[in-house]
């Protein structure tokens, strides 16, 4: 089974500014032209290699791939708020429900469905705020 | 107890396992390996896809673990045939090399936490091993290493980790003893395992949610330090729940890093809600869960907690049934053999044998690459002490433990690199000036104690900046190659590229120096018994096989040649019999001033000559050199010299220093006195033997002399050497040649 990256047409896959990864130069580094969007998965490959895993037998590792696929559209600090919010006793259930309709917003539709499963089990087991 | 133990006991109680603890098992609290009475009977009901009773627990009554776990961490499709599977005919199927691992990880999909533990509970240690041969994801081993130092000193920490990575280590995991030096830290070893190696991936272990931020940021490039516990109340002390993990998990995936969980055996006994279950059943729920939320592969094998399960009885088995279960999960087993779990050698050796002979994806999950006392996560099972113990190991068993030998020039040659280019990189950010003192202890240093020129307040500065300005890999990478570092600047924007890629993200990915991607996809392990699997390429068997301390016959020979001198010297091309009655003759053998100039103990052979000249003079006798040129046999060699003796008494020297007295009436392998270990003598021993040779001759019965005896393990420091210098001898014994007269340029 091949490898996303190592398909024999490299150039294929983009960086999230849509950048080859091949045209990633140490020239380009100097000359100030890659950014941070140039060295960030695009979710397209994060959903290839969620089919590369799955068809390696981890459909739950290409759940989670299909899942980051999502979460490559939000800021860093909207996920490290996200993942504070999930914690235990961070949130009631209305400020989760609040983060799912956000992230059905954005189209992050799995994530969303984790986080009301959250919020249903966290009522049961005490873990609201 | 008795107050008073006898000399014995006195003595037992002083070895180191003794400074262990040990348990006496109570499952109440959690101390038990295998099989408590509190783990539940295994079950699956599963109505309309949907799991409504888990392990004897029904849907109302789930924990967060169990409510994760039921949602998606069971392959339905699988579970009634694995549900319905004897436990002793699965594990047969473990170690039957004509099943298939894609086989048995099917199987391990459909079965609960319980059932699996109670699987693997079956197997017994070397079933364990083939089990683990045969089901590790990854074809190739390989190996992890922990940088740190007690002062989060960055010229150091890149130093320590091109070293890491010249010893073959593909993960370097770091840490701080202060938070705050993190950012510095991460660059460090960035560069360092950079100048190292291409490919070697790098991490710094801090809390959940900095350790994020360093890998959005480009700083690290995999990530470890995310724990599991197998009780809700555990979990959620630790400030995390199933869902928080996932998304987490996630988050990861998202920005193109590479994650694995952390959990381990005894863990929640050490934190006191282990609520009656074994400590197996309870890391059987936390592997269960790390497939369930997508993670990768999991750190175990207790890691923290180690030696709560050395404490119990089958404890250490216990650690590696979970490295096993990791396997049959699917997923990256980064198998424990981290915190030191004993002060003992022979038990923490004991511990991580079993893993090192069967191979795993990382046999440690934190080799201490380091000294003990550098370590900021605590000593580790293997620590720079050991590491050519291992090499050792690996050379010993013909196994390829991840590690390669490194020779001393190019160690040295790294750190230097390492060193300047840290020094460069923080000079033109702006971070730090380090001077020249500080930079030359830290390319010399073995440890942090020999750095003290180290400022604890430059990680601290410079890790502000990192954050505060901010500073990507991008801009290290910039200054990299602006300050003349092109290579080690190509190699780290590669490892940003191959986060653009993802192919490592993959189970068990690791990068080989070619930077081409080896995991569970690229280079699955596809063992199925002998002959199968994975085996060390010839390059890669030299590499194990070649370490630095070997040495052949031509390297002793060269060695000898300088110690070569023109003090002994051939006078006379025979020998004839003497007839002074005091006269005492000593043989030499073939190579004494030939090839061998030096013996076993560190004498030269002259020295030991002189030596027994100055006893024979002072017991009044005089003294003939020869050397005798048909033999290497000291007995042959001995009676040789004792019939050319007036006296009758001889003494044979070998030039490896064993030496003995002979009668020329005694039969060749019968002697009066011999000195058999050779590295153990001095010049006061050959002294004595003169005196005793002139004592024979004189017709008086001195005392023997003692062969001095140690505890040392004299056979395997000499008995290479010995081999060598036998053939050596062997090279100069020519047939049927004449016995030579020689002369000794006394000492002065």
């Amino acid at each position: 089974m091949d490898p996303v990256g190592e398909t024999g047409e490299v150039s294929r896959v983009r960086a999230r500014s849509g950048t080859p990864v091949d045209q990633i130069t140490l020239d380009g580094v100097l000359a100030g032209e890659v950014s941070l969007d140039d060295i960030r998965i695009h979710p397209d490959t994060l959903l290839a290699q969620a089919e590369v895993a799955t068809r390696a037998g981890n459909a739950q590792l290409g759940e989670n791939f299909r899942r980051a696929a999502e979460l490559t559209a939000l800021t860093d600090e909207r996920v490290l708020a996200i993942y504070e919010a999930l914690r235990p006793h961070r949130s009631s259930a209305a400020d989760l429900d609040l983060i799912a309709a956000e992230l059905d917003d954005l189209g992050a539709t799995r994530n969303a469905s984790l986080v009301r499963e959250a919020a249903r089990v966290y009522a049961a087991r005490g873990l609201l705020r | 107890m008795s107050d008073h133990p006898i000399g014995r006991f006195r003595f037992m109680d002083t070895q180191n396992v003794n400074l262990d603890g040990f348990a006496v098992p109570d499952p109440t609290l959690g101390l038990v390996a295998f099989g408590s009475a509190g783990d539940p009977e295994p079950s699956l009901v599963v109505e309309d896809g949907r799991v409504i009773e888990l392990d004897g627990r029904a849907e109302a009554d789930f924990d967060v673990i169990d409510a994760f776990v039921a949602a998606h961490g069971l392959d339905l499709a699988a579970a009634p045939e694995a549900m319905a599977i004897d436990e002793v005919a699965f594990a047969r199927m473990l170690v039957d090399p004509a099943v298939p691992r894609t086989e048995v990880v099917r199987l391990a999909g459909g079965m609960t936490p319980a059932k699996l533990a109670r699987a693997l509970a079956v197997l017994r240690p070397a079933e364990l091993v083939m089990a683990m041969t045969k089901c590790r994801a990854r074809r190739t081993p390989s190996n992890q290493a922990h940088v740190t130092n007690r002062s989060d000193d960055p010229l150091l920490l890149a130093a320590d980790a091109a070293t890491a990575a010249a010893f073959g280590f593909r993960e370097i995991e770091t840490t701080v003893p202060v938070l705050g030096d993190a950012p510095s830290n991460a660059v460090a070893v960035s560069i360092g395992a950079a100048v190292g190696s291409p490919g070697v991936l790098v991490q710094c272990s801090v809390e959940e949610a900095l350790e994020l931020e360093l890998g959005m940021r480009g700083l690290v490039s995999y990530a470890e330090t995310v724990s599991l516990y197998g009780t809700e109340q555990i979990f959620v002390d630790g400030d995390d729940t199933p869902w928080s993990k996932a998304f987490l998990t996630s988050a990861y995936a998202s920005r193109g890093v590479k994650m694995r969980v952390t959990s381990g055996g005894g863990a929640e006994a050490l934190m006191g809600g282990a609520q009656g279950c074994s400590m197996f059943y309870l890391e059987a729920r936390c592997v269960a869960l790390a497939r369930a939320i997508g993670a990768q592969g999991v750190q175990n094998g207790g890691i923290d907690s180690a030696a709560v399960a050395g404490a119990v009885p089958g404890g250490v088995r216990s650690l590696m049934a979970e490295n096993l279960m990791v396997m049959l999960r699917g997923l990256e087993a980064c198998t424990g053999n981290d915190a030191l779990m004993s002060e003992s050698d022979v038990r923490r050796t004991s511990r991580t044998h079993p893993i090192f002979i069967a191979g795993s994806d990382f046999i440690c999950s934190g080799f201490g690459s380091i000294q003990r006392y550098d370590n900021m996560f605590g000593p580790s099972q293997w620590n720079a002490e050991d590491l050519d113990d291992y090499l050792a190991m690996q050379r010993d068993w013909g196994v390829d433990g991840g590690l390669r030998t490194a020779s001393e020039p190019e160690v040295a040659r790294l750190r230097e690199r390492a060193v300047d280019a840290v020094r460069a990189v923080y000079r033109l950010l702006g971070l730090a000036d380090f001077d020249d003192i500080w930079a030359a202890q830290a390319v010399d240093a073995a440890g942090s104690k020999d750095v003290p020129a180290a400022d604890l307040m430059t990680p601290l500065a410079a890790s502000r900046l990192i954050r505060d300005l901010p500073i990507t890999m991008l801009e290290v990478i910039d200054a990299l190659a602006e300050t003349g570092f092109e290579v080690e600047a190509e190699r780290m924007l590669a490892m940003l590229r191959e986060r653009v890629r993802g192919d490592y993200l993959q189970t068990a990915a690791i990068f080989d120096e070619q930077l081409r991607v080896l995991s569970a996809v690229t280079d699955p392990n596809d063992y199925a018994g002998p002959g199968t699997g994975y085996s060390p390429t010839p390059a890669r068997q030299v590499e194990i096989d070649a370490i630095r301390q070997q040495r052949s016959v031509g390297d002793i020979q060269l060695e000898q040649e300088r110690s070569r001198t023109e003090a002994l010297q051939v006078s006379a091309p025979s020998a004839e019999a003497g007839h002074d009655p005091r006269e005492v003759v000593i043989g030499l053998s073939p190579a004494a001033g030939r090839a061998i100039w030096r013996t076993l103990c560190g004498l030269t052979v002259v020295e030991a000559l002189d030596e027994l000249l100055a006893g024979l003079e002072e017991e009044g006798c005089t003294a003939r050199v020869v050397r005798v040129n048909d033999s290497l046999d000291l007995g042959r060699i001995g009676l040789t010299a004792a019939r050319l003796a007036g006296s009758g008494i001889g003494i044979g020297l070998q030039a490896k220093g064993t030496a003995l007295i002979h009668r020329r009436d005694l039969a060749p392998l019968a002697n009066l006195e011999l000195y058999s270990v050779a590295p153990t003598l001095t010049r006061a021993a050959y002294r004595r033997l003169g005196i005793n040779a002139g004592r024979h001759a004189k017709g008086a019965t001195p005392e023997p002399e003692r062969n001095p005896y140690s505890d040392e393990a004299i056979e395997a420091r000499y008995h290479t050497t010995v081999v060598s210098l036998v053939a050596i001898e062997r090279g100069c014994v020519v047939p049927g040649a004449p016995v030579e007269t020689m002369t000794l340029q006394r000492e002065a």
